[in-house]
């Protein structure tokens, strides 16, 4: 059921792709239905340590205590990626190897136009994706509207898209029925099959009965998906905690069945003793490092015609604040990893990182506005049409950064 | 003597005691079981699961859906009160609640909280001096982790105090005589939202819901909206505190008109929400005991109420043009006084009485109950139990029952309260729990929209599987539900849901295939998990 499903999906998506791509992106849209998984990093982590200036002396001048030596300085020091950018060294083993195996790209001067240095206001207008002036529509986010672009019904009447998540996320709301799934803490299911069967047929006829089959099958889909699991764990006798161990199992999940997925990851908002090329931050980017070349092992072989995205509400202040963190800022980098990227560099817009550059004289400007950007990814991806960009990011011009 | 738990007032029926003996002779012959109708339970069901002490009220099914959906969900207790009192006792009472204590040992669980022993102004003033010494540990802590971890003993703090509150919430909305008004409460703090996680709001939110919003749920809407908008939590979850004279912060500004009175197409403009920003002005916090330095002729203008503060010298005195109406710079009763006329403005009745209906009534509410309860409104000058009364006499209301999907909220209390409905939980730490995953926990909505009310915002997939976990954990045992605070332990305690009041009140309500599920079950818990997540038990 599931497989003919599945087989069903991969031949509508191959069908309809060469026809929707009309234009001279077609050499990009690769012949496995694409998948695109967004990584949120809530808290606006600091991007400069991530990727780190490295040919800009400004930044080690304003940055005494928390900077990111340069590379081959010191043990702890940036891993070297062009001239002038470095790769915090937290991420040595897990996502440069993608780096130089051109599978991952980085988007500096990445973010929004909204300047309210807020979390959520920004966290919202970024899941929202809706024009910047006009009122809000809290039940409209731009990955629904993209799988509902896509077509990516199933024949219950949703997507084959899925948030990884306690709560359908703001990304995800909207017209297309999207399930969530929580996979850190997805235990056995309390409800075993029979149960299942028992409520399913409560609900026959009733104005429920696509969401609570919809809502069984997920879990199975999940169980089914993740029973190779506890016999590898057995075998390697240490289970994956975690983010690691949630992206394996997303790993998976989107290499059997989902094709648009989302999960959000915590706890990169430093105000206070971040570190540098060792301490909290690069710990954390350290275990997200992990979990995404988890996840593009997990892939399998459909890495080839997979893109993650990791985006943050905001970047960080440039200048380091009293308590050696850093505060709310603009500019972000955003990252693009998958088989289908076309990585091994820093993609967009780019200036140099000098006093006379920054936003408002503190911040990363952001000269690659981030819808603009995923429109360009995504109309590549999957072939859209001008109008279907359009209808997931309306009012935005797409850029087109060449980054599948 | 008069008994009417046994002799229903409405019918001079004993069914509940009919009841009980057809349930209890069936016991008896067990396997023939699935050949009794009407009350019978399955033959798991056991002797002790029926409630001997609590004889349920026969209510008509009409009467049940009505109770259902003014409380937060049935139980044999709501009920057995309706049929005291009659309906239109019962309602009235609901519309016009008297002060009404809490069982003894509900009560003495809010009683041993920080938010019940310690004044609002102390616990904020205490918990000024813990991020004081947080940030002064930060500062002298050498490593990453010692100043990680001082900050963590304030954010604690904060988050323990919020948590004293949701509880405090949660087990007034299981156990308060007065449901309306508690259901009301959760409505009023969900339309005059604040998010607990901005800044400290986590220390103002018990305070801002318990002495702000509770008091005034039933009464006018012009105190309701300014209990709320001259409430500290509010003013600095909308950042007032940063709007001054010639540095105009419009954030709250919009969404009083937007969401608390007119309505997004209450037809105002960004000129009024600039003008009424200009009005709003100087409305600020202070939480020390200090005074601000006033020009002499400001000083008659400040004004102290608690933690909020006038402060003349951040108020625009100019004159001000607020939806056609020119204001002259007064300062603090020019406030109340904008806020006054907003309230009594039709674009609010209107927008008041949709709101209310479509909370109470259905998503997309019927045009003729939002025109009968906004003239209720304007008529009583925005009464809110005159016009809930408006709405509750309604055909279209009476036509409603049974047919609104719950949130999750009313999912997970009107659960607890059907499954315990005479041995009050110790521990709502399951429940805030099962709120959580669902995604509806109490202060936990970051915009300030307020969770969504309609059906499609809760149904979804992940929502119903989540539901019917939840369902299990309840049905199937304590679920940590009487693990008292501080104990390991949770004391044994099944949930009596195959209780008389199943059989004589929701059991006839049940569709064939509900019935039909409920006869496969293999134990009394299973029993249970079904009836939890049955489609009948989704509605209200």
């Amino acid at each position: 059921m599931q497989r003919r499903d599945f087989i069903r999906r991969s031949i509508a998506a191959g069908a309809v792709l060469p026809l929707a791509t009309g234009s001279a992106t077609l050499f990009a849209a690769p012949a496995a239905p694409a998948r695109v998984l967004v990584v949120f990093l809530r808290g606006g982590y600091d991007a400069a340590s991530l990727l780190v200036p490295t040919s800009s002396s400004f930044y080690y001048e304003q940055r005494p205590n928390i900077a990111v030596a340069r590379p081959g300085s010191a043990a702890d020091a940036a891993l070297p990626l062009d001239t002038d950018w470095g790769l915090n060294p937290a991420l040595r083993d897990s996502v440069l190897p993608l780096f130089e195996k051109n599978e991952a790209a980085f988007i500096p001067f990445a973010g929004t136009d909204d300047t309210s240095r807020s979390h959520f206001e920004t966290q919202d207008s970024i899941e929202l994706g809706q024009a910047p002036q006009g009122r809000r529509d809290f039940q409209s986010g731009f990955m629904n509207r993209l799988a509902g672009v896509l077509g990516a019904q199933r024949s219950g009447g949703s997507a084959a898209a899925i948030a990884f998540t306690d709560q359908l996320p703001l990304v995800f709301r909207g017209s297309l029925q999207v399930p969530n799934l929580a996979l850190g803490s997805l235990g056995q299911p309390g409800i075993d099959a029979r149960q299942s069967e028992i409520i399913t047929a409560m609900y026959r006829g009733s104005r429920f009965a696509g969401a609570v089959s919809e809502g069984f099958q997920v879990r199975t889909d999940a169980t089914q998906a993740l029973a190779g699991e506890m016999v590898e764990a057995n075998r390697n006798a240490i289970t994956a905690k975690g983010f690691e161990g949630e992206a394996r199992r997303i790993g998976r999940l989107m290499r059997e069945r989902y094709r648009l997925g989302f999960i959000d990851v915590g706890g990169w908002d430093t105000h206070v003793g971040q570190g540098n090329g060792t301490g909290y931050l690069a710990n954390r980017l350290g275990e997200l490092g992990k979990g995404l070349a988890a996840f593009a092992e997990e892939s399998g072989d459909a890495w080839r015609s997979t893109v993650v995205i990791v985006v943050s509400e905001f970047g960080r202040t440039f200048k380091e604040n009293g308590n050696r963190g850093t505060d709310h800022g603009h500019g972000s980098v955003y990252w693009a990893l998958g088989g289908a990227v076309r990585g091994g560099r820093v993609a967009g817009k780019q200036v140099a990182v000098a006093p006379t550059t920054l936003f408002q004289n503190r911040d990363y400007p952001v000269l690659n506005e981030y819808r603009a950007v995923l429109g360009g990814v995504f109309a590549r991806l999957y072939g859209l049409s001008p109008a279907q960009v359009q209808t997931v990011f309306p009012g935005s011009t797409p850029t087109d950064l060449a980054l599948v | 003597m008069h008994d009417p738990f046994l002799f229903s007032p409405l019918t001079g029926v004993a069914a509940p005691r009919r009841c009980l003996l057809r349930a209890t002779a069936a016991l008896a012959v067990a396997p023939v079981l699935s050949l009794v109708s009407g009350c019978a339970a399955p033959g798991v069901t056991r002797r002790s699961d029926i409630s001997p002490t609590a004889p349920a009220a026969t209510l008509a099914s009409g009467d049940i859906a009505l109770v259902n959906r003014v409380a937060w969900g049935a139980s044999a207790t709501t009920a057995a009160d309706f049929a005291r009192r009659g309906r239109r006792d019962w309602l009235a009472s609901q519309l016009h609640p008297a002060p009404a204590p809490l069982p003894v040992e509900v009560q003495a669980l809010i009683d041993a909280t920080s938010i019940a022993t310690t004044p609002f102004a102390t616990l904020v003033a205490d918990m000024e001096t813990t991020r004081r010494d947080s940030d002064a540990k930060a500062k002298e802590a050498i490593d990453t982790t010692a100043k990680q971890a001082a900050q963590q003993t304030y954010q604690q703090a904060l988050t323990k105090v919020a948590r004293e509150a949701s509880s405090r919430s949660l087990l007034r909305a299981l156990y308060s005589p007065n449901q309306l008004q508690e259901q009301l409460t959760w409505f009023w703090f969900n339309h005059f939202n604040v998010h607990q996680y901005k800044a400290n709001l986590r220390v103002m939110v018990g305070d801002y819901e318990d002495q702000a919003l509770r008091p005034r749920a039933l009464g006018r809407f012009r105190d309701l909206l300014i209990a709320s908008a001259t409430h500290p939590a509010m003013i600095r979850y909308l950042d007032n505190e940063q709007n001054a004279a010639g540095r105009i912060n419009e954030n709250f500004a919009r969404e009083v008109m937007e969401l608390h009175t007119l309505g997004v197409d209450g037809g105002y403009s960004q000129k009024d929400v600039q003008e009424l920003a200009r009005v709003l002005t100087g409305v600020g916090i202070n939480v020390t005991d200090k005074t601000p330095n006033l020009k002499p002729e400001q000083r008659t203008l400040y004004v102290r109420q608690g933690f909020t503060e006038f402060n003349p010298g951040r108020h625009d005195m100019g004159e001000k043009l607020v939806l056609g109406r020119s204001i002259p710079g007064r300062g603090w009763n020019e406030v109340l006084d904008e806020l006054g006329r907003l309230a009594a403005h039709p674009a609010t009745a209107r927008y008041v009485s949709g709101k209310l209906a479509a909370y109470f009534v259905a998503d997309a509410p019927p045009p003729a109950l939002v025109d009968r309860m906004s003239r209720a409104f304007v008529a009583s000058d925005g009464d809110i139990a005159v016009t809930l009364a408006a709405m509750f006499d309604a055909p279209e209301f009476a036509a409603s029952l049974g047919a609104k999907f719950k949130d999750p909220m009313h999912y997970v209390v009107s659960a607890v309260r059907l499954a315990y409905d005479e041995r009050p939980i110790q521990n709502t730490a399951p429940m805030l729990g099962w709120l959580a995953r669902l995604g509806e926990l109490p202060y936990n909505r970051q915009t300030p929209d307020g969770y969504p009310l309609g059906e499609s915002a809760w149904a979804s997939p992940g929502q119903m599987a989540t539901r019917f976990e939840i369902a299990r954990a309840i049905g199937t045992g304590s679920a940590g539900l009487f693990r008292r605070v501080g104990a390991s332990a949770d004391a044994p305690a099944f949930p009596r849901l195959a209780s008389a009041f199943y059989f004589q009140s929701i059991e006839p309500t049940l569709s064939a295939s509900t019935r039909a599920a409920l006869d496969r079950a293999t134990s009394a818990q299973e029993w249970n998990v079904f009836l939890l997540s049955s489609p009948e038990f989704m509605l209200r």
